[in-house]
């Protein structure tokens, strides 16, 4: 039985977060703190001929203004292609180009609309088919001659394409050969953003003998520490980051940016306190965005409906920096077919430069955006060999014994259980067939399916750790790099450190913020890992603590070590459970009622690294990214106005296999919160840019995200075919819930419409423009 | 964050107002007469604004009226959308309010700034386009009381240092049978694509449009159009769309052509449910 | 009539307190409050009155404090999350329904539905809930805890 796992344990933070006490980033007021703000470039594509600081910093309280000739160095995750601020060139709308500091933050920006640039405007590209066009401008003059930090990237000289996956398993052309029936289509995704409610920010300052201090709203408080060490060659142990709540990820937070101008700020006011503060517009085309993608889908299957091959081609459009979309395409590559087995396969997967905003990972790191490809392939499929759309998908689950794209056999531990998601998705959204129904004049209900799975793609050697102290009254405190973003990761090791311990989770308590001084590194709060790296990290440094216990306890009770039980608080011996030592008396070692001192102080520590991961085959795409999948299955039901081409989301359903429940409600709201962001997404969100690649109003008062009033009957389930190689059988599973939504969204309009819609967002005006094409 | 500074002035009768006005800008300084303030706010920190002074009329006693007398309703230029919506005195009005921005900002923004802002909607200019409205204006030249349609040509012909004081409604329109369609791109909450309000008079119905076109509009020929009976609906829809006053407006939230196909249906429904007897 | 020109003694009534700051005309309610007073409860979401993280209640009814100068709250009774303490029904409904996940709108959503409470003491209709709470944005939950959380607070009291 379990104590701690499997319990609806309310977020450690919960109290913290409703009485205003949760600080986030800016909300530490700090007196003489002075405050740094941007311009940016008003052009996709343009050489910087000259820029005017002089009435800048002729202003009253302006300290420095600092532009792309201040900081030589490159900067990204993956290959050194981004300057802080642009120098010479600007490659996108909204780069950043200067960077004013000053002693506050209206004064600063005053001088900031003081600056003067000169530009001349550069062609402009704005898709990846563009980019790849004969003859097309190069954005980076020498895409390969950037420095690179991991091997497996692949960019191609003289062309826009920054890397290239390819993976490739039987043979595709015989396979077609004898296809009954072929899907093919083209795709075609825009970029949009992650908008978490607190807009991205970081403050700097840098000692008097050196150490820069770094309060910022990151995923990846170690990954700042590492840039910044080896960009400005700072040691990295003089490298101090700080990150408090944080309000909101989804990936947008992962890659190091405003870090980046704050140490460079602090440092042209030598060292002072600066931070850096961007309005809500910058943040959304400044800052990183959600890639864009654009897909060749052929996929081929017998009469039975069995897929025989699939011949797939992504365009990821990456932007102007490569940041980590060289591992989005090959995360795309890896989990490219969706989870069905396919035993002849072609695949490439492509990451190209263009003039929008840079991408950075996005929940589900690019999942949902092939998803929606092949998934709308799949229904496209189930028309031509008329069969209902959640029978084909049972025909071709992937299942123990095949093959995923990049080769890795799957077992139930590895993969799950696809068809027992695909069944009870169909009852938990009383699916009918998929075909519309009519329930008045020009109203019909439509239902769409869509299976999603994912892997991950962290570095192979990423690490984690956790270190547990006691409090004299018997309590624990959990200390962990985790980020507290939101996603409860935190309140599930306090639960798994709970079980561990046999203790009430309401004795843990959890350091929230994130210190690198303080707390073991843990790789990043990325790629819904939190669960499974510093999971094991908890249960190894559970296992460390109750060791000590053990020993502590023999001493105590004079008994062997192996008879030493530790739960519910105390350390008893096995064979008399009366005789027991309360944690609060021998925590800090024993002090036996002669005062003698018997034992240790118990302190908890475990690390973890990956293991079992390499890199994919450079030919073939061979290999293994992460230590398993999560699949499920995703309905969408909407209810369409054939008149006026707009539509209702009824409901949207979940089936996901988890591997292991541990706490139902946070699950539960987890995953309904990815299958919202899913809906906005799919149903509203993009940014339009105008031929010159201007972003247009990019604000949220016309980007729009789903409001309340909006949201469908959301419903979630879960399957639980335990992991054997994770803690407690979980799988990664937060940011899954959007993966399918956009297909399943897709699915059902175009059920409900009669047309085939390839594109998103799916707005009313949308789906009456691909109406009123079709209808001329 | 208003990255600059200015003078804030909040008078206490129409006259300091217009005095204010007049001394500021003797002292070469612009001013704005400032309400809600959501749109001068906004304005001055993205930078498209940069007015050395606010003059804040919500002081003043006349500009905050909400009241119905024997024949009229006044409406205070200050008053809030919220407050209008919630008097229910005009409910056509009510609905106009209730659709503009989203309910926390319409218990902020103001029936002055709605009318007299830049953003190009004007959504409460629809019911006092339709209803018989006078306008009280009161400037450096004193004050003066005109019909609402003698100021307002899709945006208000304010002579320098001038604003809106009071609206006034006369009493036929507040309970006159009435339609309010609001068309959005996705979300309640947006501009609008299509707002098509109407109310009728003696049978008459009378419409005005706003996103749309570039402004809001009311249009005699548009009208004789729909209250066109020997027609079909769907046939004065369509004509309607030829006697636009300009091509059908296009921007990020929905292209002209989109627009144009949003007022056909809207019209025609609106037309069919009227002839139904279901307004 | 007022008059400010420059920095100016602005006297603010914040949770039955009052408070004598320094601002300038052009400085907004939410910086004087979070700047000023350390109550950043109120957060600084999209400073556009869109997304509705930084409302706060004036006089009873909601307010976006990016949309008000800090020199027209003088003399309104202005409440912020701080001023809730710890006890008010509606964080407690927010709590058990799990209404929120990273928090960072959750101070502007709380005191919405406070002001909700406040003007409408009984359970108003679903649709009157449903205008007064479009005036924020929630990206993480999927809006049905906010939606629950609400009927928890009339439910409690």
């Amino acid at each position: 039985m379990y104590k701690a796992i499997g319990k609806n344990i309310q977020r450690k933070e919960a109290w913290d977060k409703v009485t205003g006490k949760a600080r986030y980033t800016d909300d530490l007021p700090e007196t003489g703190i002075l405050s740094a703000r941007l311009l940016t470039s008003k052009y996709a594509h343009a050489r910087i001929l000259h820029i005017d600081i002089s009435e800048a910093l002729a202003l009253n309280g302006v300290k420095s203004v600092l532009t792309g000739s201040d900081c030589p160095e490159l900067f990204g995750p993956l290959v050194l292609d981004r300057p802080a601020l642009a120098r010479d060139v600007v490659r996108y709308a909204g780069e950043p180009v200067a960077m004013v500091v000053a002693k506050d933050e209206p004064t600063a920006e005053q001088a900031v609309r003081l600056i003067k640039v000169e530009y001349e405007q550069l062609p402009v590209i704005l898709t990846p088919l563009q980019a790849l066009a004969d003859g097309a401008y190069l954005i980076h003059s020498k895409t390969n001659g950037y420095r690179k930090v991991s091997t497996d990237i692949y960019p191609e000289a003289g062309t826009n394409i920054a890397s290239r996956y390819r993976m490739r398993k039987g043979d595709i052309k015989e396979a077609f050969d004898r296809c009954e029936f072929i899907v093919r289509q083209r795709f075609f995704l825009p970029p949009s953003d992650h908008l978490a409610m607190e807009v991205r920010t970081a403050r700097a300052e840098i000692s008097s003998e050196g150490t820069v201090l770094i309060t910022t709203s990151s995923q990846s408080p170690y990954a700042v520490q590492n840039q910044i060490s080896k960009a400005f060659l700072i040691p990295s142990g003089q490298i101090h980051v700080h990150v408090p709540f944080v309000g909101g990820g989804f990936g947008g937070k992962a890659p190091v940016t405003l870090e980046i101008l704050a140490v460079l700020a602090s440092r042209s006011v030598g060292g002072k306190a600066v931070r850096v503060t961007i309005p809500r517009e910058q943040d959304m085309v400044s800052a990183p965005c959600r890639i864009g993608l654009e897909a060749d889908i052929r996929i081929g299957a017998n009469k039975e409906g069995i897929i025989q091959a699939m011949e797939l081609t992504y365009f990821l459009d990456c932007g102007a920096y490569t940041d980590i979309s060289p591992y989005m395409t090959k995360a795309i590559a890896v989990d490219c077919t969706g989870p069905y087995h396919v035993e002849n396969l072609s695949c490439d997967a492509l990451c190209v430069y263009t003039n929008h905003t840079y991408a950075t990972s996005y929940r589900s790191f690019a999942r949902e955006s092939c998803t929606f490809c092949i998934e709308r392939a799949m229904d496209m499929l189930a028309r031509k060999c008329a069969l209902d759309p959640l029978e084909l998908r049972i025909k071709n689950a992937i299942r123990p014994g095949s093959l995923t794209p990049s080769q890795v056999l799957c077992t139930p531990s590895l993969t799950g259980d696809l068809t027992q998601c695909l069944n009870k998705v169909k009852l938990l959204s009383e699916w009918d067939g998929g075909n519309a129904l009519t329930i008045k004049q020009d109203t019909v209900r439509a239902k769409g399916i869509a299976c999603l799975w994912k892997t991950e793609t962290p570095p192979t050697d990423a690490v984690s750790g956790a270190l547990i102290t006691f409090n004299p009254d018997g309590s624990v405190n959990l200390i962990t790099g985790v980020v507290e973003m939101g996603s409860g990761g935190q309140t599930h090791l306090a639960q798994i450190l709970a079980e561990k311990l046999r203790i009430d989770p309401k004795q843990v308590h959890v350091v929230m913020e994130v210190d690198t001084r303080a707390a073991p590194k843990h790789w990043k709060t990325v790629a819904s890992m939190t669960e499974y790296m510093a999971g094991h990290a908890v249960v190894r440094a559970s296992d460390d603590m109750i060791e000590q216990l053990r020993i502590n306890g023999a001493q105590a009770l004079g008994c062997p070590a192996e008879e030493i039980e530790v739960a519910n608080g105390r350390v008893y011996s096995r064979k008399n459970p009366e005789n027991f030592i309360a944690f609060k008396d021998i925590v800090h070692g024993y002090k036996a009622p002669d005062g003698s001192s018997i034992g240790e102080p118990v302190l908890g520590r475990g690390g973890f690294m990956l293991k079992g991961l390499t890199a994919l085959d450079p030919q073939t795409g061979k290999g293994k990214t992460g230590p398993a999948w999560t699949l499920g299955a995703q309905v969408v039901e909407v209810e369409a106005d054939l008149k006026t081409c707009t539509y209702r989301i009824i409901s949207a359903s979940t089936v996901m296999d988890v591997g292991r429940v541990i706490n139902p409600e946070s699950m539960r709201s987890m995953v309904a919160g990815g299958m919202s962001m899913g809906i906005s997404m799919a149903s509203r969100e993009a940014f339009s840019y105008n031929s010159e690649g201007i972003p247009q109003a990019p604000n949220l008062r016309t980007y729009k995200l789903l409001h309340i009033g909006q949201e469908p009957d959301f419903r979630v389930s879960f399957v639980e075919t335990p992991e054997s190689e994770s803690p407690y059988g979980v799988r990664s599973y937060s940011e899954h819930g959007i993966i399918g939504m956009a297909a399943a969204l897709g699915n059902a309009l175009s059920a409900a419409f009669g047309a085939e819609f390839t594109s998103l967002p799916l707005t009313p005006e949308k789906l009456w423009r691909v109406l009123s094409e079709e209808n001329t | 964050m208003i990255p600059f500074d200015f003078i804030y002035c909040r008078p206490d009768s129409l006259k300091e107002a217009s005095d204010v006005y007049i001394q500021l800008r003797n002292e070469g300084k612009t001013a704005v007469y400032y309400a809600g303030g959501s749109e001068i706010i906004t304005m001055c920190r993205s930078g498209s604004i940069r007015p050395d002074a606010v003059i804040d009329i919500k002081n003043i006693p006349e500009c905050t009226v909400l009241k119905i007398d024997a024949q009229k309703l006044h409406i205070g230029a200050a008053c809030t959308l919220n407050q209008i919506k919630e008097s229910k005195f005009f409910p056509l009005l009510g609905l106009a309010c209730g659709r503009i921005a989203d309910h926390t900002n319409q218990c902020r923004i103001s029936l002055g700034g709605n009318l007299c802002g830049t953003i190009i909607y004007r959504e409460t200019s629809l019911p006092l386009m339709l209803s018989d409205a006078d306008i009280t204006l009161y400037g450096p030249e004193g004050q003066r009381t005109v019909p609402f349609l003698a100021v307002f040509n899709g945006r208000m012909q304010l002579k320098a240092g001038e604003f809106a004081v009071q609206v006034h409604i006369p009493d036929w329109a507040l309970e006159a049978r009435c339609a309010h369609i609001k068309r959005t791109a996705n979300e309640k909450i947006d501009y609008p694509l299509v707002n098509v309000t109407a109310l009728w008079k003696d049978g008459f119905m009378r419409a005005a449009f706003c996103g749309i076109c570039s402004h809001p509009f009311r249009s005699g020929q548009i009208e004789a159009v729909l209250n066109d009976r020997s027609l079909s609906c769907d046939v004065r829809a369509e004509k309607v769309l030829g006697l636009l006053p300009e091509p059908p407006y296009g921007d990020v939230e929905g292209s002209g052509k989109y627009r144009a196909f949003i007022l056909r249906n809207t019209l025609s429904s609106l037309l069919e449910d009227a002839e139904n007897g279901k307004i | 009539m007022v008059r400010y020109d420059g920095k100016t003694v602005v006297s603010l009534n914040v949770n039955n307190e009052t408070h004598e700051v320094a601002a300038r005309p052009s400085d907004l309610l939410l910086d004087v409050l979070r700047e000023q007073l350390g109550l950043t409860a109120a957060k600084p979401g999209c400073k556009n009155g869109d997304c509705g993280a930084c409302t706060v209640m004036v006089d009873g009814w909601p307010a976006k404090s990016c949309l008000m100068l800090a020199v027209e709250a003088q003399g309104h009774a202005i409440v912020t999350v701080e001023g809730l303490g710890g006890t008010a029904a509606v964080q407690k409904a927010f709590v058990e329904a799990n209404a929120f996940q990273c928090g960072y709108c959750t101070s502007g959503f709380l005191m919405v539905c406070q002001a909700l409470k406040t003007q409408h003491p009984a359970m108003p209709e679903e649709y009157v809930i449903e205008e007064w709470l479009q005036s924020n944005l929630c990206r993480c939950t999927g809006y049905q805890e906010i939606r629950k959380a609400v009927h928890m607070m009339y439910d409690m009291t």
